[in-house]
């Protein structure tokens, strides 16, 4: 597409893709920089959606009426979709989850509670999301397990030196962020896997930021574990991945039980469905599923090649308007080859919250706060940043209002 | 959107040169305000003595409108009778999240009303008021600056 097009009309049509971005907020039209806590959506998945909803909305895998197969056949297809979207070797490693946080959830209970016993490390970051901190601690608290943390460098990337030195026969779990949500950093998730595996440890890797950022293969990465939020990617909200190797899900205890993930109930005993229906108790988010099936349909058609084109040029944009800035302090984006167009930054003498209240009177919507990474706004001694986060559906004169609206807050409280 | 009503020159003023920002050396009420969503906090010492807000003081840190007000508190507060100080944080919490427009004896206050247009931002300014409430409900206990108390 990118060959054929010129860019200002392929981000014209991206942007006609996503009906709210019509809209006006302030009287000014809307300028959503906040892709990172969740991106907006194009009108094919909100369209697939309704058609469910209207034409054969049905419980799946249990009703042999014609709406019932259509529904059943919609959600396998959306599961096998979203298996070769990440390259899994099979369809069954794919486990519909509410987000990230519950894929995390589900690893720790029904991983973590079975594997980890008194005395084992588990290695974390300081750049993780809570999410990939708190489930952790309460599996850690349960078993006598340990938490090791490897530090974030002041250019926003990991320690990878210290994370070595933390690796030992006792660690039994790395888990780690692949693309900061915060710094937009890109970590060597690859290379992290296979020094853990050196030590017989299991990965697990949060994808939450990656679905809509970069090509995903979680064979070559091989973890053990992979999750992704649906909308993060263009999905809607309520729907995520956990992908796991297939033996790993085989040998796992079900994370949560009830109809749909059984073979045979009676009141002695309970034999469990095979994977992935395992791990999907009562009735699953069918219209979720099959609204990321969707998302990543647009995606494909889209095409990396494009999307990576439009992210690096705004990110390049960005980082060079930004720091040129008097008055502001960009975190991490030293390293600007591993980097997604994500800025975290504080403006001299205002605060975070007054910052994204005077930008959003411009149209222009920002994170303010700690962005679920309480321990690396400690590092950056910071109790919160602004953030501004890019999508594909973002131009260049986007940062361009950005840069002005920052010049505003710098103006009002100087 | 006028942000002028939002962030008036007397609310930029507080926020930039908060008014009684120490910690008092003597006082028989405290606490922490927290707000864990935006991370604002504010801390409150006060020394009362016979129903008077003899001393009152903050510490904390977050946006413009939480320091402004809670700077804007201590001001009102000292000498003021504890009952007065209770009813307008009570009116002014009201003034802010229902339709009550009784704004009497606000003072500075006034300045603080735009945020009623900001719903996201109502909780920053009533931060300081919540903690006052709380405060004058912990233990009446004279601290001193004594640390070995």
């Amino acid at each position: 597409m990118s060959k054929v097009m010129s860019s200002l009309a392929v981000n014209t049509k991206i942007q006609s893709d996503f009906p709210v971005l019509s809209r006006e907020v302030n009287g000014s039209k809307l300028v959503y920089l906040d892709s990172a806590a969740t991106t907006q959506k194009p009108q094919c998945v909100i369209d697939a959606i309704t058609h469910f909803y209207t034409n054969y909305n049905s419980n799946i895998h249990r009703s042999a009426h014609t709406l019932g197969a259509e529904a059943s056949i919609a959600y396998d297809s959306a599961r096998a979709k979203l298996a070769k979207f990440i390259n899994a070797k099979h369809t069954s490693e794919v486990i519909f989850t509410k987000g990230c946080t519950e894929a995390i959830n589900l690893v720790a209970y029904s991983w973590g509670r079975k594997h980890l016993k008194n005395g084992d490390e588990i290695i974390l970051s300081e750049m993780e999301h809570h999410a990939n901190i708190v489930p952790w601690q309460v599996v850690a608290k349960e078993t006598g397990a340990i938490i090791k943390v490897v530090p974030v460098t002041v250019d926003g990337i990991l320690d990878l030196r210290y994370y070595k030195d933390l690796l030992s026969e006792k660690t039994k779990l790395v888990s780690l962020i692949h693309v900061s949500n915060t710094l937009g950093t890109i970590n060597p998730v690859k290379e992290i896997a296979r020094l853990a595996k050196n030590y017989g440890a299991k990965v697990l890797i949060d994808g939450a930021q990656c679905g809509a950022a970069m090509p995903i293969d979680v064979q070559d990465i091989d973890a053990d574990f992979y999750t992704l939020s649906g909308h993060k990617m263009y999905g809607p909200t309520g729907i995520g991945v956990l992908h796991a190797k297939k033996n790993l899900l085989e040998e796992m205890d079900p994370y949560q039980t009830g109809g749909g993930m059984i073979k045979l109930v009676d009141f002695n005993e309970t034999s469990y469905a095979d994977i992935p229906n395992k791990f999907e108790a009562g009735t699953p988010h069918i219209s979720g599923a099959i609204g990321l099936g969707k998302a990543v349909d647009y995606i494909q058609e889209l095409g990396w090649e494009t999307i990576l084109e439009i992210k690096q040029s705004l990110y390049q944009y960005g980082v060079n308007r930004l720091k040129n800035i008097d008055g502001i302090k960009l975190f991490g984006h030293k390293d600007e080859d591993t980097s997604v167009p994500v800025f975290s930054f504080a403006v001299d003498g205002v605060h975070p919250h007054d910052v994204a209240t005077i930008l959003d009177s411009m149209g222009i919507a920002v994170r303010a706060g700690h962005h679920c990474c309480q321990p690396l706004m400690r590092n950056f001694g910071v109790p919160a940043t602004a953030r501004a986060s890019f999508s594909i559906y973002n131009t260049k004169e986007d940062v361009d209002v950005l840069v002005e609206g920052i010049k505003k807050c710098l103006e009002m409280f100087s | 959107m006028d942000l002028g009503e939002l962030y008036q020159e007397i609310i930029i003023d507080h926020s930039k040169n908060p008014r009684n920002h120490v910690v008092l050396e003597n006082y028989t009420h405290e606490a922490e305000g927290y707000n864990p969503l935006c991370g604002d906090k504010v801390h409150l010492y006060i020394n009362m003595d016979n129903g008077i807000v003899e001393k009152i003081s903050f510490q904390g840190c977050g946006c413009a409108i939480s320091q402004a007000s809670a700077s804007i508190l201590t001001q009102m507060a000292s000498g003021k009778k504890l009952e007065t100080i209770v009813d307008i944080g009570e009116r002014f919490r009201d003034v802010l999240t229902n339709n009550s427009s009784n704004t009497d004896d606000f003072e500075s206050l006034d300045a603080l009303l735009g945020v009623k247009n900001y719903p996201m931002r109502i909780k920053c300014a009533t931060l300081a008021w919540h903690t006052f409430t709380e405060a004058i409900g912990s233990c009446n206990k004279l601290h001193t600056g004594d640390k070995n108390e």
